[in-house]
């Protein structure tokens, strides 16, 4: 008898005897029933997380000796250290010369926050034209959009490309940001965000003499403020954590974002798992900060469109 | 990451304005719009017809990607390997995920906020990340899941997950329950709050039992959000790529006897890899093709479920 299945076992004889006490109103079992699945899920969502950690502190040759950290007894310099990090941040020889592992670090954080900030920008500005102007073409250009958003990402990959190749883009992290500084699901998200300013405000802002990017930035913007922050995190943990793009768009080793680095990486490392897993949990720590700053504007954001519709 | 949703539009009533701001704001997204989509979507079904080798030298083949496309064995497997993953996220992760909104929509508000966290943390790890994460974990012997599986049922310590041609699409499905089970959850639990409290009330006192309100009343009146969450995890689940490319390193996402390979990541090794975009865009219009009869088809079922 292993101590999970002991502790199952435990589980359901509890159930059992809180079922057996009231046979004819389950209720109370039921919701015990209830709070067992989701603390069950609740561990089977956390063990990995909690794995890693142990994975990346613990020495290379105590590795699989251990399922998570080893017992406090055998603590000390020998199980339990920083060699991984050492050698994560011990630097890559490449043709451009030493690479360091911070480099990487600085890259993502480029690339994503360069990305989220012209989103924000650009997406914002569209979305407040839609939502607070009539316009010739308006209703055109809306259907246009709406189709565009059917259009499945795997298609243009493609001929994408191949532009960025003629254009002299490859290589560049301008290049890279281009295609995404305004999408059409942003534009939607801020149009109906603006939608509930109300117009007396734009009016007002008109009579006393702000020109009309100035109601946007000064009158409008701050409004919206909730949305612009959910907007941000979805953004910046999708540049963040996006792949398929650097890894095309991307050459020289010096300018790879950490999931490129990170897939290359457990080649290298073959054998050295606490490497490149110190590697991956330093790259989850950034989104998780954001997350938990932001968590409820970010739920709110992500599902909006979904369920006020 | 966060899969894209389409906001409804309403009206915004507003006498016509006249100067050229909204013009002016509304041309950066033009210029990309037609620059990064709509030539690149031209091109795309230009270069269908194309042989090339890299993005500089093309023939014209004619209709000869789809031809080779049509009698590729290595591209059907890719393409059943996607469909059984997608049928497993509608089957097995839609579900979970209802289950859990269930469960959470039930209880008290403190304890439901800190579950909701809690199963929705996975999704901010990349898919590289999980990828990653779980080829470790699914090590024979060692890893965490082997040796969960074996204190569980008390076999498949030494099972080689990764290595096994049966194993390695239930290894990719765990790992993407892991991921998006509470991702979705968080849309179902959403809709689950904006049902009217009173029409469920009302079918429980006409003797209806739960798994009865819950069919009959429940899930027709957030059907909306159903079909949004069916339509954006098959149209994912048809660009699953990243996820497989990290947890078979070795084989670069191909896995044991091409067991692991998706079409996204097939368009990858002969678009990229080995330099034909042309038979990359090619298979780019298949899989664009299957999105959207897929999504129809659904759109269709959920029309005909409120009649």
């Amino acid at each position: 008898m292993n101590p999970l299945r002991a502790v199952l076992l435990l589980v359901l004889l509890i159930f059992l005897g809180l079922l057996m006490r009231s046979p004819r109103d389950p209720r109370r079992a039921l919701s015990y029933l209830r709070f067992v699945v989701l603390v069950f899920a609740t561990l089977l969502v956390l063990a990995p997380f909690a794995w890693l950690v142990a994975a990346v502190f613990k020495d290379k040759s105590v590795f699989n000796d251990y399922v998570f950290f080893p017992p406090p007894t055998a603590w000390s310099s020998h199980t339990i250290n920083l060699n991984n990090f050492r050698r994560l941040f011990g630097g890559d020889d490449t043709v451009q010369g030493k690479v360091f592992f911070w480099q990487y670090v600085i890259n993502s954080l480029f690339f994503a926050s360069a990305g989220t900030v012209l989103q924000l920008f650009f997406c914002s500005l569209s979305g407040y034209a839609l939502a607070k102007y009539e316009f010739y073409g308006k209703r055109a250009l809306m259907t246009f959009m709406l189709s565009s958003m059917m259009i499945p990402g795997v298609l243009l990959f493609a001929p994408v490309y191949q532009m960025m190749v003629k254009l002299q883009l490859v290589d560049t992290y301008h290049g890279m940001i281009l295609p995404g500084i305004v999408g059409v699901y942003g534009i939607f998200l801020f149009r109906q965000a603006v939608l509930a300013v109300p117009n007396e405000m734009v009016d007002a802002g008109r009579i006393d003499g702000c020109s009309e990017f100035e109601i946007y930035l000064r009158l409008v913007m701050p409004l919206v403020r909730p949305m612009s922050a959910a907007f941000c995190l979805i953004t910046f943990l999708g540049s963040w954590n996006s792949f398929f793009g650097p890894s095309i768009f991307l050459q020289t080793q010096e300018k790879l974002t950490l999931p490129v680095i990170l897939n290359l990486y457990i080649g290298v490392y073959a054998n050295e798992y606490g490497v490149f897993l110190a590697g991956t949990l330093l790259a989850i720590i950034p989104p998780a900060i954001l997350f938990f700053a932001l968590e409820k504007e970010f739920v709110s954001g992500l599902t909006s469109g979904a369920v006020k519709g | 990451m966060a899969r894209s949703i389409p906001p409804k539009s309403s009206a915004a009533p507003q006498q016509r304005y006249r100067g050229a701001a909204p013009y002016v704001f509304l041309t950066p997204y033009l210029l990309v719009a037609v620059v990064f989509t709509l030539y690149p979507l031209l091109n795309a079904g230009v270069l269908a017809f194309y042989q090339t080798n890299g993005p500089a030298s093309r023939a014209y083949v004619g209709f000869d990607n789809f031809r080779f496309l049509l009698h590729d064995d290595v591209f059907f497997k890719a393409l059943k390997n996607t469909s059984v993953f997608a049928f497993c996220s509608v089957f097995l992760q839609l579900p979970l995920s209802m289950l859990l909104a269930l469960l959470l929509n039930s209880g008290g508000s403190r304890a439901k906020a800190f579950f909701r966290l809690v199963l929705f943390s996975p999704n901010l790890v990349g898919q590289i990340f999980v990828g990653i994460l779980f080829s470790v974990m699914f090590t024979p012997r060692y890893g965490l899941i082997n040796r969960f599986v074996h204190a569980l049922v008390g076999f498949g310590l030494e099972e080689r997950w990764l290595g096994n041609p049966a194993l390695v699409m239930p290894a990719i499905v765990l790992t993407s329950l892991w991921v998006w089970v509470g991702f979705n959850m968080i849309y179902f639990l959403a809709a689950l709050q904006s049902v009217d409290k009173s029409l469920e009330e009302a079918a429980r006192i006409d003797g209806a039992n739960r798994f009865q309100v819950f069919w009959n009343v429940t899930l027709p009146s957030m059907r909306h959000v159903v079909v949004f969450v069916l339509i954006t995890c098959i149209s994912g689940s048809f660009q699953l790529f990243e996820l497989p490319l990290a947890l078979l390193p070795d084989s670069a996402g191909r896995g044991p006897d091409n067991s692991g390979l998706t079409v996204i990541g097939y368009l990858y090794q002969v678009g990229f890899d080995a330099g034909d975009l042309g038979l990359g865009s090619a298979v780019g219009w298949v899989v664009a093709a299957v999105i959207f009869a897929l999504s129809l088809l659904q759109i269709r079922l959920s029309g005909a479920a409120r009649e």
